[in-house]
C-alpha cells in the first residue's frame, strides 16, 4: 500500500498530502475486500466500432507487479483491449464502450480523468514513437505536460528514467541530439524511458518488439523483467515464445472474446481450451 | 510493314514536336527572366537606389513592410485555420465546405479583393489610403496558401507523433502545440516564403487600398506621425504598383528606366524567395526521407 | 488539489480555449469569400435595383454610358467588356494550350528524370512572377515587336493581351497537366508498349485520356487566372471601349475597365455601381470555376491541387 501512495502522490506537493491520505484510505478499503492487489479489474467489457463489436464481454483481473501477456491471432481484439486500458480508444471516432474497468479501484470511464489516467498508465507502441526533438526533450515531455518546468528537477527525472530504461550510458553523451538519429532498438528504449518519466504505475506495451531485431528484442525483454519489480506491465505480443519467456499470466483472445486467462506456465503446458492449444502449438494464427 | 514504318514516322514527328514545344517554352521563359534582370540593372543609376522621393528605396521599403504586415495577418488567421481543417474539424461536410471556401478565395481575382479591401478597410473605416489596409488586402490573397500549407504539413506528419504524445496524457492541444507544430514549422515557413513571393508582386489589390504615393521622412521616428516610415497608417506605394503608375504617368523623365529597374528588383526578390522556399522544402524532404 | 490535478485542469481549460479559437479562425476564414461576395452583391445590386437596369442589358448590350451621378439615367451595357474578357481568355488558351500540353508530355514522358527535375521548378517559378512585370515587358518589348510584323495602328491590341495572358497561364496549365500525367499508373504505359504501341500511340490513347481530368482542372485554373488578371492586360490592350472586332485593334476587359475607372467614379453614382456589378460578375465566375473543378474531380476522381 505504501508503494501505491507514493506513486499516487506523484510529484508530492506537500499541500496535497491530506487529499492523498483520504484517497489512500479508500484504496485501502478496496484492497481489504480483495486480498490480492489488482491494478485493473475489468468487468463485462463490450466495445463497438460503430456497429461492429470488437470486444465481447471481457472480464479479467490484472495483478499488480506482474507481467500479463495478451496473445491471439491478428484482429482478435488484443490491441483494442490494451488501448482501452488507458482510453486511447477515445480518439477513434465511432468507438464506444460498455461495461466497467476499475483502475486501482476507480472506474476509468466515470471516476478518473482521461488525461490523469494516461499519466498513470503509460503506453509503448509497436513502432517507436520518438518526437522530432532531442533525447532530453523527449524524455522530459511527460513531466512537462504534467506541469514541471524546473530545469533541475527535469534533469533528475530524465537521468533517472534513462537509467531505469537501461540506456543512460548510451545516451548520456547525446542528450541534446535529435532522437530521430537513434537506431530502432534505442528509439524503443527511449520511448520506454519517456513513459517512465511520466511516473506511471502501469506500462502497456503494444507489440513493442515486433519492429526490432533479436538483440534489441532481448534487451527490451530483460528490461520488462526488471521493471515489473516496480510496475505492472501488460504486453501484447505476437510471439508465443516471448509470452512464455517473460509473462506471469497470459490471456488468449480470439474474435473479440477472452477464451482463456491463466498462469503462463499452466496455459502453455496444459491449456484448458482446445482453441488455445491449437493456437499455441502453431496450428493457426 | 508499311504501316509499321508509318507508325514509327508519326512517333518520331510527334516526339520532335513535343521536344520543340518544350524547348521553345523553356527558352522563352528563361530569356524572359534574364532580359528583365539584365536590362533593369543595365539602366539602374545610383539615384534610383536612393531612399529619396525620386528613388526606388522608399518603395522597396514599403514593399517589404507591407508584405511583412500581410504575412503576420495571414499567419495568425491562416495557421489556425489550417489546424482547424487538419485536426479539429469533423471530416465531412464542414471540411468540404471550408475547403471549397479556401479554393474560391485562392482563385479570386486580386482586383476583386482590392475592391473589397477598399470598401471594407477604407470606405467603411473612413480613412485615407494606407499600408495597413493594403496589407490586409494582400493577406486575404495569401491566406488560402498559408491555410492549405499548414493543413498539408500537419496531415503529412507521421501518426506516431500524435500517438506518442496522447499516450503520455497530453491533451489534443498540448500535442498540437508542443509536438506537431514544431515538427511542421519548416514546412509552414516554406509556405510563408512562397506567400511572400506572391505578396511582393501584388499590385491590383493595392491600387485602391495602399495608395500610390509615398511621403516619408527617414529622420522622423514618431510612429504616430504620417511621415514616419514605420507608421502603417500612412499611404505607401509598393514597387509593383510603381511600375503600374509609371506606365502612363510620366512623372519623371527617367520613367522608362525606373520601371525597368523596379521590374528587375521585383524579379530578383521574387525569384530569390521562390528559390529559398524550394531549397527549404528540398532539405526537409531529404531529412524526412533519411529518417524513414 | 495536488500538482497532477492542477495540470489536468489546466490542460482541459487550455484545450477548450484553443479549440474555441481555432474553430473561430477556421469558420471565420471560410466566411471570408461569403463576406466578399456579400459586399459585392450589396454594391453591385444597385445597378438593377436603384438604377433600374435589367440583367439582360448589363450582360448583352454594348451601350456603355453610365452617368457619373447618383441620379443615374445612363446605360450600363457591359457587353463590350464581357466579350473583351472572353476573347482575350480564349485567345490566351488557344496559344498556350498546345505549348503547355507539349511541355507537360515532354516532362513526364520523354525527358529523363534529371532534366525533369530541372525544368519543373523553372516552370513553377514563373507562377510567381508579378503580373505588372509581364505587363511591363509586354508594353516595352512585345508591342513594338508586334507592330513590326503585323498591320496594326497602335500595337496595343487584343493579340498583345492574348499573348501576355498566354505566358502568364502557361505555368499553371503545364504543372497541373504534368502532375496529372505523372499520376497515370506506370503499368498502363507498360501494358500499352507491351502490345506494340509506339510512344506517341501510348500517349494519345492511354496517357492523355487518363489524365484528362487533371488537364481540364489546369485549364480551368488557367482561365480563372486569365479572367481575373487586371494590370498586365490593362498595360497592353489599349483600353478602347469597343467590341473586340479585330485581333489587331485595342479593346477592353472587365478587369481593365474596373482598374481604369473605379478610382475616378463617384461613390454611390451609377457609374461606380455598374463597375461594382462587373466585380460581382468576376466573383461569380471564379466561384463557378471552382464549382466546375469540384464537379469534374468527383466525376473523374482524379484529384488535382488547386
Amino acid at each position: 500500500m505504501a508503494e501505491l501512495t507514493t506513486t499516487l502522490s506523484g510529484y508530492g506537493a506537500a499541500a496535497a498530502k491530506k487529499e492523498q491520505e483520504k484517497t489512500a484510505v479508500r484504496e485501502h478499503d478496496i484492497a481489504k475486500a480483495d486480498p490480492v492487489e489488482y491494478t485493473f479489474d475489468v468487468n463485462g467489457l463490450d466495445l463497438y466500432y460503430d456497429q461492429t463489436q470488437a470486444l465481447k464481454d471481457i472480464s479479467m483481473k490484472i495483478q499488480k507487479n506482474q507481467i500479463t501477456a495478451l496473445i491471439g491471432p491478428s484482429g482478435c481484439g488484443k490491441s483494442t483491449f490494451i488501448k482501452t486500458l488507458n482510453r486511447m480508444n477515445d480518439w477513434i471516432e465511432g468507438c464506444h464502450v460498455t461495461g466497467q474497468i476499475l483502475f486501482e479501484g476507480k472506474d476509468i470511464f466515470k471516476e478518473v480523468d482521461s488525461l490523469a489516467l494516461r499519466y498513470r498508465v503509460g503506453m509503448v507502441f509497436q513502432q517507436p514513437t520518438p518526437f522530432p526533438k532531442s533525447v532530453f526533450e523527449n524524455v522530459a515531455y511527460g513531466p512537462r505536460i504534467q506541469g514541471i518546468s524546473n530545469k533541475k528537477e527535469l534533469e533528475e527525472i530524465v537521468e533517472q528514467s534513462l537509467r531505469q530504461a537501461a540506456c543512460w550510458d548510451e545516451m548520456k553523451d547525446r542528450l541534446h541530439q535529435s532522437a530521430l538519429g537513434l537506431s530502432g532498438g534505442q528509439q524503443q528504449r527511449l520511448c520506454i524511458a519517456r513513459t517512465l518519466a511520466a511516473r506511471p504505475s502501469v506500462i502497456l506495451m503494444d507489440e513493442p518488439t515486433s519492429a526490432l531485431d533479436p538483440i534489441s528484442t532481448q534487451k527490451i525483454e530483460d528490461l520488462a523483467l526488471e521493471l515489473k519489480e516496480k510496475y505492472t506491465i501488460v504486453i501484447v505480443t505476437h510471439s508465443m515464445q516471448q509470452a512464455r519467456r517473460i509473462s506471469d499470466k497470459t490471456a488468449f483472445f480470439l474474435l473479440g472474446e477472452l477464451l482463456e486467462f491463466n498462469d503462463t506456465i499452466e496455459m502453455f503446458t496444459n491449456p484448458s481450451n482446445p482453441k488455445t492449444e491449437e493456437y499455441i502449438t502453431g496450428r493457426f494464427g | 510493314m508499311n504501316s509499321v514504318q508509318q507508325k514509327k514516322r508519326a512517333d518520331n514527328i510527334m516526339t520532335g514536336l513535343f521536344c520543340a514545344g518544350a524547348a521553345f517554352a523553356v527558352v522563352l521563359l528563361i530569356g524572359f527572366v534574364g532580359f528583365v534582370i539584365i536590362q533593369g540593372f543595365g539602366h539602374m543609376t545610383m539615384s534610383m537606389l536612393s531612399f529619396s522621393p525620386t528613388g526606388l528605396g522608399n518603395m522597396f521599403f514599403n514593399t517589404l513592410y507591407l508584405v511583412l504586415l500581410a504575412l503576420i495577418a495571414s499567419t495568425i488567421t491562416g495557421v489556425p485555420a489550417g489546424i482547424f481543417l487538419a485536426e479539429y474539424a469533423k471530416q465531412g461536410r464542414v471540411t468540404k465546405w471550408v475547403r471549397m471556401a479556401v479554393e474560391t478565395l485562392a482563385s479570386l481575382p486580386s482586383i476583386v479583393v482590392g475592391l473589397f479591401g477598399y470598401l471594407a478597410f477604407i470606405v467603411m473605416t473612413g480613412s485615407q489610403w494606407n499600408l495597413f489596409a493594403g496589407s490586409l488586402a494582400v493577406s486575404i490573397l495569401t491566406l488560402p496558401l498559408v491555410t492549405s500549407v499548414t493543413e498539408d504539413a500537419l496531415r503529412n506528419l507521421p501518426d506516431s507523433y500524435r500517438q506518442g504524445s496522447l499516450g503520455l496524457g497530453a491533451s489534443h492541444w498540448q500535442t498540437i502545440w508542443r509536438v506537431l507544430l514544431p515538427a511542421c514549422f519548416p514546412r509552414i515557413m516554406t509556405g510563408l516564403i512562397m506567400a511572400a513571393g506572391r505578396g511582393f508582386g501584388e499590385a491590383a489589390a493595392l491600387m485602391f487600398t495602399a495608395g500610390m504615393s509615398t511621403d516619408i521622412d527617414w529622420n522622423n521616428w514618431d510612429i504616430t506621425s504620417s511621415s514616419c516610415p514605420l507608421n502603417p497608417f500612412r499611404p505607401g506605394e509598393t514597387l509593383a504598383l510603381h511600375i503600374w503608375a509609371l506606365r502612363t504617368e510620366a512623372l519623371q523623365p527617367d520613367a522608362f528606366q525606373a520601371a525597368g529597374a523596379s521590374s528587375a528588383i521585383l524579379m530578383v526578390l521574387v525569384v530569390s524567395f521562390s528559390l529559398a522556399a524550394r531549397y527549404l522544402s528540398w532539405r526537409i524532404d531529404k531529412k524526412m526521407g533519411g529518417n524513414r | 488539489m495536488n500538482a497532477i490535478e492542477t495540470a489536468v485542469l489546466k490542460a482541459h481549460r487550455n484545450e477548450k480555449a484553443a479549440r474555441f479559437f481555432i474553430t473561430v479562425c477556421g469558420i471565420g476564414m471560410a466566411l471570408v469569400p461569403f463576406l466578399i461576395g456579400g459586399f459585392l452583391l450589396i454594391k453591385g445590386i444597385d445597378t438593377f435595383t436603384l438604377f433600374g437596369h435589367s440583367l439582360g442589358e448589363f450582360l448583352f448590350s454594348g451601350q456603355w454610358d453610365p452617368s457619373d451621378t447618383a441620379e443615374g439615367g445612363g446605360s450600363v451595357g457591359a457587353g463590350i467588356y464581357i466579350s473583351g474578357s472572353l476573347v482575350t481568355c480564349a485567345l490566351a488558351l488557344l496559344i498556350t494550350l498546345p505549348l503547355s500540353i507539349a511541355t507537360a508530355i515532354f516532362m513526364t514522358e520523354i525527358a529523363k528524370p534529371r532534366t525533369r527535375r530541372l525544368i519543373q521548378p523553372a516552370i513553377e517559378l514563373f507562377t510567381g512572377i508579378p503580373s505588372v512585370v509581364y505587363g511591363w515587358i509586354g508594353m516595352t518589348v512585345l508591342i513594338p515587336f508586334l507592330r513590326l510584323f503585323f498591320p496594326m495602328p497602335f500595337g496595343f491590341s487584343v493579340l498583345a493581351a492574348g499573348i501576355v495572358l498566354a505566358v502568364m497561364i502557361f505555368p499553371t496549365i503545364t504543372t497541373m497537366a504534368a502532375d496529372a500525367m505523372n499520376a497515370v499508373p506506370k503499368q498502363w504505359r507498360e501494358a500499352s508498349y507491351g502490345l506494340g504501341a509506339t510512344r506517341w500511340e501510348t500517349i494519345a490513347h492511354v496517357v492523355l485520356p487518363a489524365a484528362k481530368g487533371g488537364i481540364f482542372t489546369g485549364i480551368i485554373l488557367g482561365l480563372a487566372r486569365a479572367l481575373g488578371e487586371a494590370l498586365a492586360v490593362a498595360m497592353v490592350i489599349g483600353q478602347m471601349k469597343e467590341f473586340p472586332t479585330s485581333l489587331f485593334l485595342p479593346a477592353s476587359t472587365l478587369t481593365t475597365a474596373i482598374s481604369a475607372d473605379m478610382g475616378g467614379a463617384m461613390e454611390g453614382g451609377e457609374y461606380s455601381a455598374a463597375l461594382w456589378t462587373m466585380a460581382l460578375l468576376l466573383f461569380v465566375l471564379s466561384f463557378l470555376f471552382i464549382f466546375l473543378i469540384h464537379q469534374l474531380n468527383s466525376a473523374t476522381n482524379l484529384k488535382g491541387k488547386a
